[in-house]
């Protein structure tokens, strides 16, 4: 968060050799900002603005500039305008959302944060702060359960502001994230379970026939080809509840076969191998069909058996 | 097909029920269950857009939210500094519906303290304290059949009242005195009120005191309230007191309030039913024999009527039946209940046709019976 100007450097460089001028006004802008100067940051990327009304990071950053002054209005309406104009950049999501925390206005702040999730579903700052969200809506609810006077729920909150707009997941943008910076490694999205496996050195051919195995069952699922999905999953998976297996069965074939298309994608899988013939893998699951959109969290608990690696457990949220 | 069938099912039971707040609240607990949590939140949003004031619900989303957020540690973490019992309530609120929805009593089994209902008693409400409901029974040709179950608040120190002011909820056959509308209450009965007779003559004579225990709603601010939290009164969410309302004949309606609804077989019901008849039947075809002692011997020797014992009630009787050439006595509505708690012990409600040379006249009368040995015998007797 500190180190602001130095990373903006390197996202204005490549903009310096084609406008010099606007290049120079937005990194003045930045420096500015970086030392409390709110005045001088925003004349400068009013002049950065005037050469190219359009541009994003020049509009980012006075939406950032308008933050700090506490000009929650004007920030809201620059960063509503980016979601607009570039509905897949997740940082000005992530923005809005923390103005809006900040506001006391959590449901607006989770939608945000949610819809910046869902644009780039491994960003890391975007999770964290969501965290803080819904413990704030937590809170809240609570409040409402015991009849507490919550009006001071909007004190404070410890949401970060996304002070780069990156633009394309890469994996740059993550080392970047100022909260990642004290991380030694990629961030997970969610508390990850202290779970019994040792998370041994995995093979990397291990891990790849992993990930082909959850390729080829998000695959047979989008194809609505019950038989194959079905055998994606092990004699002894663990069936939701306590319903019986061929029970479950029926219902997943019901459900497979129902929509008219199904579309599930796998987003930044991980696999954690535990030993050679068991692992787990967490992904996002965005799945589409003609009626239903989601986006969850997504585990499975795979062994492999006879050459093939088929689901044990199946875990989302 | 048998899914459609299944789903059609559905769609016929639905249209003459519509799912409570209790029983979309059992649906969020299901998703949770499932392991289906953004469609538990999504629920539970649904209930709470419906109910802004379904305490417990709000306390489920906490939840849900804080899942999103953090491992939970237990049911409803609250953070804050706020008494423990305030969480507990609704803690045991959720207990006290969960339970209820899913220990359903069979479909065969009836309340064993329902021997009999008059035709003119189209209900009978019953309260189980230990499950917090209150069932309400319609009367299908003197049988009691269950057709509607709510969540209900009782007395915070709980059951068996004794003293006025104690804060519990009593114990015992009542029925329902009064019918008093939402605008002759303040805000805090909500949706209306219906007294019953406690002390009834029994609570009398054990020496219990206090008064105004009442069936009634929720201010404006709630939805419900935690299980143990009334002065005494039984309280229900006011859209549930509006229907138990609808069922409510003042005067006729029995209240019976129990640590827990006994279920039983209707033949067993049927047979303690026809021994208490045929008991009821002895002492009226030996009043009006005239043969006073085969009369007096139905009644225990701890009876006692307003004001008599068993010796001045024996010393009258004797004096007027001997003066008489003919008695004939008729029984009509008759009711019977077996009382809480009491060992063999059964309220008997009827109307009295008393004709005899000299005097007639009709009353409803109250009689409590209690089984001594093998033999029902007569422990209180008075106008009903």
């Amino acid at each position: 968060m500190m180190s602001l100007a130095a990373r903006l450097a390197g996202i204005v460089c490549a903009l310096a050799c084609a406008l010099p001028a606007f290049a120079n006004d937005l990194e003045d802008a930045a420096k500015h900002l970086k030392a409390g100067q709110h005045k001088q940051a925003l004349e400068r990327v009013n002049k950065a603005l005037a050469a190219k009304p359009r541009d994003p990071q020049a509009r980012f950053l006075k939406g950032l500039i308008l933050t700090e002054q506490g000009n929650s209005k004007e920030a809201i309406d620059i960063f509503t305008k980016l979601t607009q104009d570039y509905p897949e950049l997740p940082e000005p999501y992530n923005n809005l959302a923390v103005i809006y925390a900040s506001q006391g206005q959590y449901d607006r702040a989770r939608a945000a944060l949610e819809q910046s999730i869902r644009t780039h579903p491994s960003y890391a700052t975007a999770y964290e702060n969501l965290g803080d969200v819904y413990a704030k809506l937590a809170s809240q609810a609570y409040d409402k359960a015991l009849q507490i006077d919550s009006s001071n729920t909007a004190a404070k909150n410890k949401l970060s502001l996304t002070r780069e707009l990156v633009g394309r997941p890469s994996p740059t943008m993550m080392a970047a994230a100022p909260k990642e910076a004290a991380k030694p490694e990629a961030p997970k999205p969610e508390t990850s379970k202290p779970g019994p496996e040792k998370p041994v050195a995995p093979a990397a051919d291990a891990s790849e026939e992993v990930l082909k195995a959850v390729n080829g069952w998000a695959e047979a699922w989008s194809k609505k080809d019950a038989d194959a999905y079905l055998a994606y999953y092990a004699k002894d998976f663990k069936t939701p509840g306590t319903e019986a297996r061929a029970e479950w069965e029926k219902s997943r074939r019901a459900r497979i076969t129902a929509p008219k298309s199904i579309a599930v994608g796998v987003e930044s899988a991980k696999v954690t191998m535990s030993g050679a013939e068991r692992a787990s893998v967490t992904f996002r699951q965005n799945y589409r069909s003609d009626v239903l959109k989601s986006n969850t969290r997504k585990t499975l608990v795979m062994v492999r058996a006879n050459g093939r690696w088929q689901i044990v457990e199946e875990k989302s949220g | 097909m048998r899914a459609l069938a299944f789903l059609l099912l559905l769609v016929v039971s639905g249209a003459f029920a519509a799912p409570t707040p209790e029983d979309k609240l059992s649906r969020v607990f299901e998703s949770i269950e499932g392991n289906r949590l953004d469609e538990a939140l999504t629920r539970v949003d649904t209930l709470i857009r419906e109910y802004p004031n379904f305490r417990l619900a709000h306390l489920v989303r906490g939840d849900l939210l804080l899942a999103r957020s953090r491992p939970l540690q237990t049911f409803g973490n609250v953070e804050k500094t706020v008494p423990p019992e305030k969480v507990d309530g609704l803690r045991d609120e959720a207990l006290a519906r969960l339970r209820a929805l899913r220990e359903r009593p069979a479909d065969d089994r009836l309340p064993r303290s329902v021997l009999q209902l008059h035709a003119e008693q189209k209900h009978v409400l019953m309260v189980d304290s230990r499950r917090s409901r209150l069932y309400v029974f319609a009367n299908a040709q003197g049988r009691p059949k269950l057709i509607a179950d709510y969540y209900v608040t009782l007395g915070k120190n709980g059951i068996d009242k004794a003293r006025q002011g104690d804060q519990k909820t009593p114990v015992g056959v009542y029925h329902v005195t009064a019918n008093l509308p939402r605008k002759k209450l303040t805000d805090f009965y909500g949706a209306g009120a219906f007294p019953i007779n406690y002390p009834n003559e029994w609570d009398r004579r054990q020496g219990r005191n206090g008064h105004g225990i009442w069936l009634h709603g929720v201010p404006r601010d709630v939805y419900s309230r935690p299980p143990r939290a009334s002065d005494g009164c039984i309280v229900l969410s006011n859209p549930d007191l509006e229907s138990v309302g609808q069922h409510v004949q003042v005067g006729l309606t029995p209240v019976i309030i129990s640590d827990e609804v006994e279920w039983s077989d209707a033949a067993d019901v049927e047979r303690e039913r026809a021994a208490l008849a045929a008991a009821l039947e002895q002492w009226r075809a030996d009043w009006q024999s005239r043969d006073t002692e085969r009369y007096l011997a139905h009644y225990s020797s701890r009876f006692a009527a307003p004001g008599q014992d068993l010796n001045a009630w024996g010393a009258h009787k004797r004096k007027v039946n001997g003066a008489k050439q003919w008695i004939k006595v008729g029984l009509s509505r008759v009711a019977m209940f077996r009382y809480p708690r009491e060992r063999d012990f059964v309220v008997v409600t009827f109307d009295q046709d008393y004709k005899s040379s000299g005097l007639s006249n009709v009353m409803r009368k109250r009689q409590y019976w209690v089984k001594e040995g093998a033999v029902w015998k007569i422990i209180y007797e008075g106008a009903g």
